[in-house]
């Protein structure tokens, strides 16, 4: 049954954002159009490097790649099969394309192009998606809740969630070094900075402490380690001591970095990720702690599984307890 | 920058024969794919039998490639799209030098470098893992976007049957070919009018498909798959497009089981049942109308 028409609260309503809003906070630190600007330098030093997509180069920061190299970008039109497919082939010419979608796209459409043309031939395509989990308030048609779970089941496909912009800079050089497919998520336009407060630098493959704390442990990646770290702030009010291990490459999973984090005792574990909690990093690490005998306290923030709502981002990460006070409210009724 | 090619990378020069008929490739590559299905006590054998002559057109007139260096940069590229076909790329990779023989014992076993459905991984000559049906031509214009860059004169082929018609994908390939003035690609389309539910233009129709591939721009040349000098004029015709700005198909009509009679007549089926006495008939009823 379709909802009521909402009653008058009097307040005003927040409104669902363009899709190319930032998902940068008031105030935040940003950075424009990393992905774009990090594929034209790595470009002008590597022939090999072009960029494609299916109508999303302004969605995906391709667009300044266009406009810099136009002779190296590729405009498949609205196509993903297409996109990948051909991604496939030039790949096996010996190109590094880095083809742009948005991750619905990637994910869902596209899942068996990608599955056969570029990990069974096991291609040099590196797919960069942006939207990634609940960064967009369209409603489901746009939201890849469950992007992580569905390119972790891939066999030899590397997966990277990146936490800002500081982390696409030194990812794109990195997935580029990498031969073999890789997925990475995107996030685009003005881009949260906030690893290089942290003296962070991206390797492939690495989990990395970011800041440590006696109470709770958080291990996370994406935009929730954004929020963990931001949420490890405020729970020092409360004395409560958090951890931030990031985890930017989901698969292969930094095994020896979770192990030895979650072996810490008297610690809670809190997986964090913009993800169902079906299939992402939540259940990737629960799993490998139960293989190596680790049994620390364990919780999980993701997303529900359902078809998410409609509406702006703040509302809805409040909703679905991805906000940074959503985050601290529930880590206060664990610990308390 | 492809190497430039020389007269030893002709197809003719295939360590096989020199001066062999094309009616006795194709009669070979039959021959072969027969052997391989014997071994197995199945395969896809009609459709290998429909489409022998457009793979001995294909690599005993139209391409270019280096048996003894499966890979090397100046090749012309064959894409399978229809994996299931690989009993007859097989026996054609035989022929043309790929691959020995007797390996063709091994079809379909366990560790054999020859698997039911064709995958790139496995087979040396094999550009491609088919059998996700409708993704041939998407690969075929990344490979020939990719031998532009290069500046390469390969051309890319890449085969695909009536069924793939159906898929969206291939659609998305026939525009974005078009779009991208691919006239370094040729295409050919197995039109044998069975998929795996019945007769092709019966699951899905695609006719008129010569005037819908003309509409999107694309070079067309419709002939009977099964008469080879007009296969080898098909491809001399597509491979004169080059340098007009458009991607070029075959739509090649065959018949299946072509060159058994008795499988000719058998009722069409996508996977046409073939009892375990009757491999021995077929060789039988090939080998008396061998050709010079």
């Amino acid at each position: 049954m379709k909802p009521a028409v909402p009653p008058s609260t009097g307040k005003p309503r927040l409104t669902t954002s363009a899709m190319i809003a930032s998902i940068a906070g008031e105030g935040q630190r940003t950075k424009p159009a990393p992905f774009g600007h990090a594929l034209v330098e790595l470009a002008k030093s590597d022939e090999r490097v072009l960029g494609m997509t299916a109508d999303l180069g302004k969605y995906t920061d391709l667009h300044i790649f266009a406009q810099a190299l136009p002779e190296r970008h590729y405009q498949m039109g609205m196509a993903e099969q297409l996109l990948f497919g051909a991604a496939s082939g030039l790949a096996a010419e010996g190109f590094t394309p880095f083809a742009t979608t948005y991750a619905v796209f990637a994910s869902r459409r596209a899942y068996d192009f990608i599955h056969q043309t570029i990990a069974e031939e096991d291609r040099n395509v590196k797919i960069v998606c942006a939207l990634p989990g609940l960064t967009s308030g369209y409603g489901p048609s746009h939201q890849a809740a469950e992007d992580l779970a569905l390119f972790r089941a891939m066999p030899n496909i590397t997966v990277i969630d990146p936490c800002d912009a500081h982390e696409i800079e030194q990812a794109v050089p990195a997935i580029a070094a990498h031969q073999g497919p890789v997925y990475m998520r995107l996030l685009r336009g003005q881009v949260p900075l906030v690893l290089d407060e942290y003296g962070y630098s991206f390797e492939l493959g690495r989990a990395k402490l970011l800041r440590d704390g006696a109470e709770v442990l958080f291990v996370s990646s994406g935009i929730l380690t954004m929020r963990a770290l931001e949420a490890a702030k405020l729970l020092e009010n409360d004395r409560i001591g958090a951890a931030v291990l990031h985890v930017p490459t989901i698969k292969p999973l930094d095994a020896a970095a979770i192990v030895d984090a979650c072996s810490r005792p008297g610690r809670l574990v809190i997986v964090a990720e913009n993800h169902t909690v079906i299939g992402g990093l939540g259940e990737a690490v629960a799993g490998l702690l139960m293989r190596e005998s680790v049994h620390p306290a364990f919780r999980m923030i993701g997303l529900p599984d359902e078809f998410l709502a409609a509406g702006a981002l703040p509302t809805l990460h409040d909703r679905y307890g991805i906000s940074t006070e959503a985050i601290c409210a529930r880590v206060k009724e664990w610990v308390g | 920058m492809a190497e430039a090619p020389h007269d030893a990378d002709r197809a003719g020069h295939a360590p096989i024969g020199h001066n062999v008929s094309l009616a006795r490739r194709a009669w070979n590559i039959r021959r072969h794919a027969i052997r391989m299905g014997e071994v197995q006590g199945q395969g896809y054998i009609a459709q290998a039998l429909d489409i022998a002559d457009v793979l001995a057109a294909a690599y005993f007139h139209a391409m270019r490639y280096r048996p003894d260096d499966p890979e090397w940069e100046g090749r012309d590229r064959f894409l399978l799209s229809n994996g299931h076909y690989a009993i007859a790329l097989y026996a054609a990779l035989i022929e043309a030098g790929f691959i020995p023989e007797d390996e063709l014992e091994t079809y379909g076993s366990d560790e054999s470098r020859l698997p039911m459905s064709g995958m790139a991984a496995y087979t040396p000559g094999m550009e491609m893992s088919g059998g996700s049906l409708g993704i041939g031509l998407s690969i075929a214009v990344g490979r020939a976007l990719g031998l532009k860059r290069k500046a390469s004169d390969a051309t890319v082929y890449m085969l695909f049957s009536d069924g793939e018609l159906d898929e969206g994908s291939v659609w998305e390939a026939i525009l974005g070919a078009a779009h991208h003035q691919l006239d370094n690609l040729i295409a050919v389309v197995d039109i044998n009018n069975q998929q795996a539910d019945g007769p092709s233009t019966k699951v899905m129709g695609f006719e008129p498909l010569v005037d819908k591939l003309h509409a999107f721009g694309w070079f067309v040349t419709r002939v009977d798959g099964n008469d080879l000098d007009a296969v080898r004029d098909a491809f001399d015709a597509c491979k004169a497009q080059r340098g007009q700005g458009r991607p070029a198909m075959i739509v090649a009509d065959t018949l299946m089981g072509k060159g058994v009679p008795f499988l000719e007549a058998r009722e069409k089926n996508h996977f046409i049942r073939v009892e375990a006495h009757e491999w021995a008939l077929a060789l039988q009823a090939l080998d008396e109308r061998r050709p010079a």
